[in-house]
């Protein structure tokens, strides 16, 4: 069994590899993808409820809200998904 | 995707199509959240949410879905009446 009779593909464990580098460089690229979703959104609701007024730089009481705001659009965004989530498993159970 | 066997090619799309609908689900979930947000968190921040707020969330997720529901089904009774009389 001479070896030049299969030049292509490429070695197994090499297209192994290169499988695995693909799969995990589109893992990464969804996950961030969603964090800068999230973050967008937390930053348009946040700026809504903290910032009515803007003036010449964000005073104290300003980035106070901010870092609470932020805290409870994260708190929120979880329980929106846990709830989602049974529901749509609760679903597909019952059909 | 060059020079990945057939096999492999078709692992590779399986694994696109799944993310795919996860990227779907979590689509859905980042405008429901944008919401309810909305609708349900009327306070100020602070370091908990107020009085309701929690609840609130949990009922608009629900009646969030419902509507859909809703509207589906009087969109095809609405369909099936015209079907009907004519």
């Amino acid at each position: 069994m001479a070896d030049f009779f299969k030049s292509s593909p490429a070695p197994t464990s090499d297209m192994a590899a290169r499988k695995e580098a693909v799969i995990s460089k589109v893992r990464q690229e969804i996950a961030l993808a969603n964090a800068q979703e999230l973050l967008n959104k937390a930053g348009e609701k946040c700026f809504a409820k903290c910032v009515t007024k803007p003036s010449t730089s964000l005073s104290g009481s300003e980035q106070t809200c901010l870092t609470h705001c932020l805290e409870r659009y994260l708190e929120a965004f979880t329980i929106v998904s846990r709830t989602y989530t049974s529901r749509v498993l609760r679903e597909r159970d019952a059909s | 995707m060059d020079n990945f066997d057939e096999a492999t090619q078709k692992e590779l799309q399986t694994f696109l199509e799944k993310e795919q609908s996860q990227a779907r689900f979590n689509a859905s979930i980042h405008n429901i959240a944008s919401l309810c947000w909305d609708k349900c968190v009327t306070s100020t921040p602070s370091s908990r949410f107020a009085r309701g707020e929690e609840s609130c969330l949990t009922n608009c997720v629900g009646r969030f879905l419902d509507t859909s529901l809703h509207l589906v089904e009087v969109v095809s009774q609405q369909r099936q009446q015209m079907a009907s009389s004519s």
